[in-house]
């Protein structure tokens, strides 16, 4: 392996995670939209749609930030160890990013509106506006896959056609098929999600809604085959029997699993497996396309120096040291239920220190009068060191100084306490 | 050639496009970065309170302001994003040519971007789910993610303004040095510090200002007298700081982008013991209704009496940047700024002399105006080092006509996103407008169940 492959395998991990987490909260958007859209004739349907709706909302909340962040991964890894190839379709593609930004505003937009909607009329409306546009960002992501498959995308400044290089058929349809993956994703996860809350009939619905998702994902992905085939002679070959092929394998075997999983009702594994399916199909288009990356412009060409290489790989290296125990924690508390809102409350009381307070107000006034001398000295030290100073390392003391008196200052201040002492 | 005439012509028209729209993205997206820094160090100080000493009163301001860095939040994830297609949707020269140099910034950026995601997620939702102690270490890293990104942010942005680490041979960059280009240059550090305390003053002053005015309208418990005593006190305490950060910050502007010094001051000629113009108009190669003070810029920016300061007649006029809209808004900044610190020490100096908050009506005035007025300093700071770069997107290096993008598409980008603006807008107005009117949740968890089939019901 050479050292430049080893961003774009990041870059394909993090596109896998992002299609599987960041889909399913577009794919639970789309569940929402389908809830308002189909709310039923009676009573009882209607209350169903709302519990539907309601359940998309609460299981996604506490993760979705975290989920879209791996967008913003792969974009900057992309950008970083192959600027010439991102140069070029981002600008070609300029029309599809745009929609998938739009989608991504609302969909973020819906999220930060929710917390303030007063009523069930109020949430209801603020998820049919923004719903919406769970159908832009995944559609939009799916034709610029297609575009670049199907090498509609040269070398350099909007080389390419802006509306022509991402509107023919097949980009159309794996558009398409990312969206109806979306909503399989989703519905798998939020059978999960209901599955473990103990709500067995909310489970059944998502189910349905997998099931028929998934039927859908699988047509949509036969059907791609032949226009691949008319359209993208090289990458078809090396797809359906070239270096390509394990990776279709892997995403049929996957396909075929989740579904044989959501039937019994294992969702938990389900969502393992769907993951598998993801990763299969990005992981076959990636060596179909190897190693080329855009028309004329390899992998290798189009790789940064290694000097850019190596620090950004130890920088991925130290965030994933950091980052995945934090996810770990986050999802470990997430699908472990903790933040459900039946939960128990799980803080005891705080006793306050009991103190005499006479002692403990003096103390106080002559710890602050410390503090505002050790403010003054920090303000000095500053004035000196920054201001009258010219050496490099005479700035440093002087934005420690700096540092210390405002942190002192704050101390002398003693905004609670000021605050408290007043009379009402 | 009336073809190549044309696709200039179509270019610059893109290249007007494209300003605007990374400029009011950059407008939007900024004060919200400024809430990322300092807002949870804020939350954090409250619920380090509560937890010392079991008052609830402490607790309830956490949770509600917490509630906004979550709204704020979730607003700035998508302005974020789209500033991050933006990059390349506009400017795919500068990316394609540069990015295997600064790019690493981002990306590390983007990390932090993770962390702070992923407790903010902890956090928000974690009230009363985790034991009290765990859910207050759960906002520091929050805490350190505003630092770290804005540090890398920062040190693109440093690097634009001077940039090193790379030779250009042939348009392309080589012999790259990423580290060094990001973190070996002296811009960065005086950038990050200025925009990190910028950062605890704008949120400061905008999140004292609603209680300021809570104050003018006779309500004023101990609730509204604590949520207005912190951010107030630490943008009052940051505010006389920012003066001599700010000095700091324009002796390298001085030393390191000499057009750039003679834009601000609009010094149209090279000039010995050069004069500062306060206010005015720059026409014609000088500053008319201005109030000059003759040697005063050389004594500033070399702390000399007569230092020979270079003028804008050093370089060519395609090379200068617009000179008005370049020292009018380092006027503003530097306007609004001084007013900041003057009202900041008499708040500390009558805190000093009588021991209580200020019981004068005016104060409270000035306190709520200056909430709007630290936004349009940040802004009009970032409007003063970005359009005082031009014309160059990386200085001196590449200009922004060559970065910016041939697509035909960037009026409909535009068109769609200032709409998409308009609507983030107005929707973050509404949704803070309600969190304050909003009761917060009750904590039990038995009552919130009641709350959620209540709602189900109605």
């Amino acid at each position: 392996m050479h050292l430049y492959e080893i961003p774009i395998i990041c870059v394909l991990v993090g596109l896998t995670l992002y299609v599987v987490l960041g889909g399913a909260d577009f794919g639970a958007g789309l569940w929402q939209l389908e809830s308002v859209v189909i709310p039923g004739r009676t009573e009882a349907a209607r209350q169903r749609a709302e519990e539907n709706r309601e359940h998309a909302h609460h299981s996604m909340g506490p993760v979705w930030e975290a989920n879209h962040v791996w967008l913003i991964f792969v974009l900057t890894v992309t950008w970083t160890a192959y600027p010439r190839a991102f140069g070029a379709i981002a600008s070609t593609l300029e029309l599809p990013l745009l929609i998938a930004g739009v989608g991504i505003v609302f969909r973020g937009a819906a999220y930060a509106l929710r917390a303030g909607s007063a009523s069930a009329r109020e949430s209801a409306l603020i998820d049919t506006v923004f719903s919406l546009s769970s159908v832009l960002t995944p559609f939009a992501l799916g034709t610029i896959i297609g575009a670049i498959v199907l090498g509609r995308v040269p070398v350099g400044n909007a080389a390419g056609s802006i509306t022509g290089s991402w509107t023919g058929l097949f980009s159309i349809l794996l558009g398409a098929l990312v969206v109806v993956l979306c909503a399989y994703m989703a519905a798998v996860y939020l059978a999960a999600d209901a599955a473990r809350a103990g709500e067995g009939e909310l489970a059944s619905r998502f189910r349905t809604r997998a099931l028929v998702a998934a039927l859908l994902a699988g047509a949509l992905a036969i059907a791609l085959l032949p226009v691949l085939h008319s359209d993208a002679h090289r990458f078809y070959h090396r797809l359906v029997s070239g270096p390509g092929l394990v990776g279709v394998v892997l995403s049929a075997a996957g396909g075929i699993g989740t579904l044989a999983l959501v039937v019994v009702r294992r969702f938990g594994a389900a969502r393992a497996s769907a993951a598998v399916a993801v990763a299969g199909l990005i992981v076959g288009f990636a060596l179909a396309q190897n190693p080329v990356f855009l028309p004329g412009l390899s992998l290798a060409s189009a790789a940064a120096p290694t000097e850019t290489i190596v620090p950004l790989l130890f920088a991925i290296l130290a965030g994933i040291v950091v980052l995945f125990p934090s996810l770990g924690f986050l999802f470990a508390l997430h699908l472990g239920g903790r933040f459900d809102l039946a939960e128990q409350d799980r803080s005891g009381a705080v006793q306050p220190p009991a103190a005499a307070a006479g002692v403990g107000a003096m103390i106080a006034s002559s710890r602050q009068g410390l503090a505002a001398r050790g403010a003054i000295a920090g303000l000095l030290g500053g004035l000196g060191f920054l201001n009258a100073a010219d050496a490099p390392w005479a700035h440093i003391v002087g934005v420690v100084s700096l540092a210390v008196c405002a942190l002192c200052a704050i101390a002398a201040v003693a905004p609670a306490e000021l605050a408290a002492r007043e009379r009402d | 050639m009336a073809l190549s005439l044309a696709a200039i012509v179509a270019q610059n028209r893109y290249l007007r496009d494209a300003s605007q729209l990374q400029s009011l993205s950059f407008a939007v997206h900024i004060p919200l970065v400024c809430f990322g820094i300092a807002l949870p160090a804020l939350i954090a100080y409250f619920e380090w309170r509560f937890l010392r000493t079991g008052e609830e009163l402490y607790r309830t301001i956490a949770r509600r302001w917490t509630r906004i860095m979550a709204a704020l939040f979730a607003i700035g994830v998508i302005t974020g994003t789209i500033l991050s297609f933006e990059m390349g949707m506009l400017w795919p020269t500068f990316m394609s040519t540069f990015g295997s140099v600064f790019g690493l910034g981002f990306s590390i950026e983007g990390f932090s971007f993770f962390l702070e995601a992923i407790f903010i997620g902890i956090y928000v939702y974690g009230w009363n789910r985790l034991s009290q102690r765990l859910h207050f270490l759960c906002v520091l890293p929050i805490v350190f993610a505003g630092f770290t990104g804005s540090l890398m942010v920062i040190a693109v942005n440093a690097w634009m303004q001077h940039p090193s680490g790379f030779r250009l041979r042939g348009g392309h960059a080589v012999d790259v040095h990423p580290l060094a280009a990001l973190f070996g240059n002296s811009f960065l550090w005086n950038e990050l510090i200025h925009m990190y305390v910028a950062g605890f003053m704008v949120t400061g002053f905008v999140l004292a200002a609603p209680y300021a005015i809570q104050r003018l309208r006779g309500r004023w418990g101990r609730y509204e007298r604590t949520a207005f005593t912190l951010p107030f006190t630490v943008a009052a305490v940051a505010s006389p700081l920012q003066v001599l950060i700010g000095d700091w910050v324009a002796r390298d502007v001085a030393t390191e982008q000499l057009i750039k010094l003679a834009a601000l001051e609009g010094l149209a000629k090279t000039t010995r013991g050069a004069p500062e113009h306060i206010l005015g108009w720059y026409h014609n190669g000088k500053i008319s209704f201005g109030i000059g003070i003759p040697h005063l810029l050389s004594l500033l920016a070399f702390h000399s009496w007569n230092h020979t300061v270079q003028g804008l007649d050093s370089v060519p006029p395609v090379d200068r940047p617009p000179i008005n809209i370049t020292r009018l808004s380092f006027q503003t900044m530097v306007g609004i700024g001084t007013l900041m610190a003057l009202v900041a020490v008499v708040y500390l100096f009558l805190l000093w002399r009588r021991r209580t908050l200020p019981s004068e009506r005016p104060f409270y005035g000035a306190a709520a105006l200056l909430g709007p007025l630290s936004v349009v300093a940040l802004i009009a700071g970032w409007v003063t080092t970005e359009v005082g770069r031009q014309p160059w997107v990386v200085y001196k290096v590449m200009t922004t006509t060559q970065a910016v993008t041939t697509a035909g598409s960037v009026p409909v980008s535009y068109g769609v996103l200032v709409a998409a603006y308009l609507l983030v807008g107005a929707a973050s107005i509404w949704i803070l407008r309600r969190l304050a009117l909003m009761d917060l949740p009750p904590l039990s968890s038995d009552a919130s169940i009641v709350a959620r089939a209540g709602e189900a019901a109605a």
